[in-house]
């Protein structure tokens, strides 16, 4: 696509974003029902939400990358990248958020039947379905390939049994993606990454209250969960093959530290100048703390800006997200170590209208997850050790 | 433009590695020169081959006999400098001064310009004014003497300024010490009477002049730009150097890290190689994080720089900040890790330790620059 068709593209997106997403979706994002997150049982906080949503999936914006069969607008990269640019603009609201997008999509354009995109990428893109990631066992994290749910084959279903941890939002989920281990023998070739409804008998979910007071996760049960093998011609239960779901896990795991790392731009912001208006004098030992930050958060975007640019040309090292990662990770617990910091006892209001309900203190102890969630900064570190420096036996 | 090289620059990285790694090796010419204790701190004859390659007029017009290339083509070169420690006069004479010379008349650079791009001659800049670098603050004084200049004070930290055929030196005009305008550039030549080097080997073998200029007479035309207004042009030096530094010292962090992963790789301890030992693998893959980051930025800035961003200014600062505590943390990790044997002589590792020193000082060190970053975003 020439410039000028890109600038024609530009042009035509940004009066189709003026005419359909309403003032209301332009406004930052304060609490969690105002993300719109689709499924069996989405209700839609306001019409301005509705209206933006479904402008959104009829255009195929939900997903504006994927392709016209499935949901998606069919854009090129370019083309989205534009879009992208274009909603930052305006601050237009995410239409639709879910791990459908994020994480199971990305792994069925990539290892799916035909039969499985049409229906699963099409549920996804119209926001019909909400997806939840069945990975972490309790005595499985870090060392993710001993896991133990299993699933016995009963000839045309299996029958699965085993527990999930920190699974996000499984009580509102109406799927699970999830690593079920279906050959005891094999550590690594003895896992499936099977598709399932969360209504089938037996499944159980348990909420997880965390130190930030809120509970984006669950512990998931599964008690004799009878998993059909096949959901009709060319859909069967299981992404890839039978016992090869680790090279799914593993493949989605680089797209989870992708998404985590902030390397798009959501973790590259800078902090010192909104700091010091929002709090007046600040101490000149602290300030320079800051200023350390917004170089290393400056510098970083320039990383995350330089890893995407190359990854769409194949440029970046197959391991790289694993430091980017690492990385985006730490620097965003120290922006928000930095944020408390310079808020004062402000900052450490749990509930007052002035704090949003505590956003401060609250978005604090979530970044402690980061560097946890999705591989933790340790095995980042272990897997640049291995994979992009070659030292033995990492 | 997409934060990677395209091919024009990948073959220039490949032909300025292999030609930096060969001609310019740490045996060829920093030990060479060093251990006969070379007054210029550099080879002539490497200099004669920058200028083969054309690397002498890197940033120079077409029109005036250079490549017309941008700053991440001259970074390109510098990373492959610091990589091998190459001592040259690149980075003061055809980064600085050549900057400098862009803003000149046409005399100017008909005078000066043809024996830089020959590499018969190199040039140096005087900026500093005592041991911390501050530009902001210019005391170096040039009075209205007849048709011209009478030029007195002191610089310091003159790179290669002993070696200089001649020298641009920022001074005052007008105005006081701390003014941002009144301040003019001129190209003295070596023999001017009334400037007197004393000159001094620093830690990483490079030398370096503390010049004074004793009521040095100097011809209207010496100089550069207009009179008063060399801050602009001195701003562009400052930026195109503290870029071109940025990249030499990616360089450096790059080649004290390969030996030292190297190292991790090799050397056996308690039987088994220490590159599997958890502790040791963590702080080099951290250190190849942060090497990474800092290569990015230093491409970015050069990148600003080319397009002529409003923004190049702070991401220069940015750049030569984080590039500074990134080059500072591979070589001290690279001597710790190396263990007894880094703090031989008779090891490169320690070279890098003396060069990364040097090039922190060079245009402002980290604290300088992350201060600098902070008044930018007005904090």
């Amino acid at each position: 696509m020439s410039d000028s068709d890109l600038e024609a593209f530009r042009a035509e997106t940004r009066a189709w974003l003026e005419a359909n997403c309403p003032p209301e979706m332009r406004e930052p994002v304060r609490d969690e029902d105002d993300i719109y997150w689709g499924g069996r049982n989405a209700t839609f906080k306001s019409d301005a939400q509705k209206a933006w949503f479904e402008a959104c999936r009829d255009k195929g914006y939900t997903v504006p990358a994927w392709p016209r069969d499935y949901g998606g607008a069919g854009l090129s990269p370019a083309q989205a990248k534009v879009l992208r640019e274009e909603m930052a603009a305006i601050n237009a609201r995410p239409p639709l958020s879910s791990f459908g997008i994020w994480m199971l999509g990305p792994a069925l354009l990539h290892f799916g039947t035909e039969g499985q995109k049409q229906r699963f990428l099409n549920e996804i893109a119209r926001g019909e379905i909400r997806w939840c990631q069945g990975y972490s066992e309790p005595g499985s994290g870090s060392d993710l390939v001993s896991l133990q749910t299993f699933g016995e084959d009963k000839g045309d279903h299996w029958v699965v049994n085993g527990q999930k941890i920190w699974t996000s939002y499984a009580d509102k989920a109406d799927w699970i993606f999830c690593l079920v281990r279906t050959d005891k023998d094999n550590k690594y070739q003895g896992i499936t990454f099977m598709l399932y409804d969360m209504a089938s008998a037996g499944v159980s979910t348990k909420p997880i209250l965390l130190i930030s007071g809120n509970s984006p996760f669950c512990e998931t049960f599964f008690d004799d969960v009878k998993v059909p093998k096949s959901y009709g011609e060319d859909v069967p239960a299981q992404v890839g093959e039978v016992n090869r779901g680790w090279d799914v896990a593993k493949y989605l795991l680089g797209h989870e530290r992708e998404m985590i790392s902030g390397a798009d731009g959501g973790n590259t912001g800078t902090i010192g100048a909104a700091l010091a208006r929002a709090n007046g004098a600040i101490d000149p030992v602290l300030r320079a703390e800051l200023a350390q930050f917004d170089v290393d958060a400056l510098a970083y975007g320039a990383m995350g800006e330089k890893f995407l640019d190359e990854i769409k040309v194949g440029k970046a090292h197959p391991a790289q997200p694993n430091m980017m990662k690492y990385a985006g990770t730490e620097l965003n617990k120290r922006r928000h170590e930095l944020m408390m910091a310079a808020g004062g006892s402000h900052a450490l209001e749990w509930e007052s209208e002035e704090t949003s309900g505590g956003k401060p203190s609250r978005n604090w102890l979530r970044t402690k997850a980061n560097s946890i969630e999705g591989g933790t900064s340790e095995v980042m570190l272990n897997v640049i050790s291995k994979r992009i420096l070659d030292l033995p036996g990492a | 433009m997409p934060l990677y090289y395209d091919d024009d620059q990948t073959m220039l990285a490949d032909t300025a590695g292999q030609f930096m790694a060969e001609e310019g090796s740490i045996k060829n010419q920093l030990r060479h020169w060093r251990d006969r204790d070379c007054k210029d701190g550099f080879g002539h004859g490497l200099w004669q081959q920058f200028a083969e390659m054309g690397f002498t007029g890197i940033l120079v017009d077409e029109d005036d006999g250079g490549l017309g290339m941008g700053q991440v083509e001259a970074n390109i070169v510098l990373e492959e400098i610091g990589r091998n420690l190459t001592p040259s006069p690149f980075l003061s004479s055809s980064v600085l001064a050549a900057t400098a010379l862009k803003h000149g008349s046409n005399d100017v650079k008909g005078r000066w310009l043809p024996s830089l791009l020959s590499g018969e001659k190199v040039y140096g800049v005087a900026i500093d004014e005592g041991r911390k670098h501050r530009p902001e603050t210019i005391g170096c004084k040039a009075e209205k003497s007849g048709n011209g200049f009478k030029l007195s004070g002191k610089k310091d930290f003159v790179i290669y300024g002993a070696s200089s055929e001649m020298i641009v030196v920022a001074a005052r005009t007008s105005g006081s010490d701390s003014d941002r305008d009144g301040v003019t550039l001129f190209a003295v030549p070596q023999d001017a009477a009334g400037m007197s080097h004393d000159s001094v080997r620093l830690v990483d073998s490079s030398m370096a002049s503390h010049i004074t200029f004793d009521g040095v007479e100097l011809d209207g035309d010496a100089v550069i730009g207009e009179v008063d207004g060399g801050r602009e042009v001195l701003d562009a030096m400052l930026v195109a150097g503290r870029v071109g530094s940025a990249a030499e010292g990616v360089g450096v962090a790059r080649g004290a890290m390969d030996m030292t992963v190297d190292y991790l790789r090799q050397r056996k301890q308690f039987g088994k190689v220490i590159g599997e030992f958890q502790a040791l693998q963590h702080r080099a893959s951290h250190l190849y994080s942060e090497v990474e980051i800092a290569r990015a930025v230093t491409i970015k800035a050069a990148q600003l720089v080319d397009g002529g961003s409003e923004k190049a200014d702070l991401m220069a600062s940015v750049a030569k900040a984080k590039v500074a505590k990134v080059a500072g943390l591979a070589v001290r990790e690279g001597v710790q890790m190396h263990g007894g044997i880094g703090m031989t002589d008779e090891y490169d590792i320690g070279l890098y330790m003396k060069r990364d020193r040097a090039l922190q000082e060079f245009l402002g060190d980290q604290y300088y620059h992350t201060g600098r970053v902070a008044e930018l975003s007005g904090y």
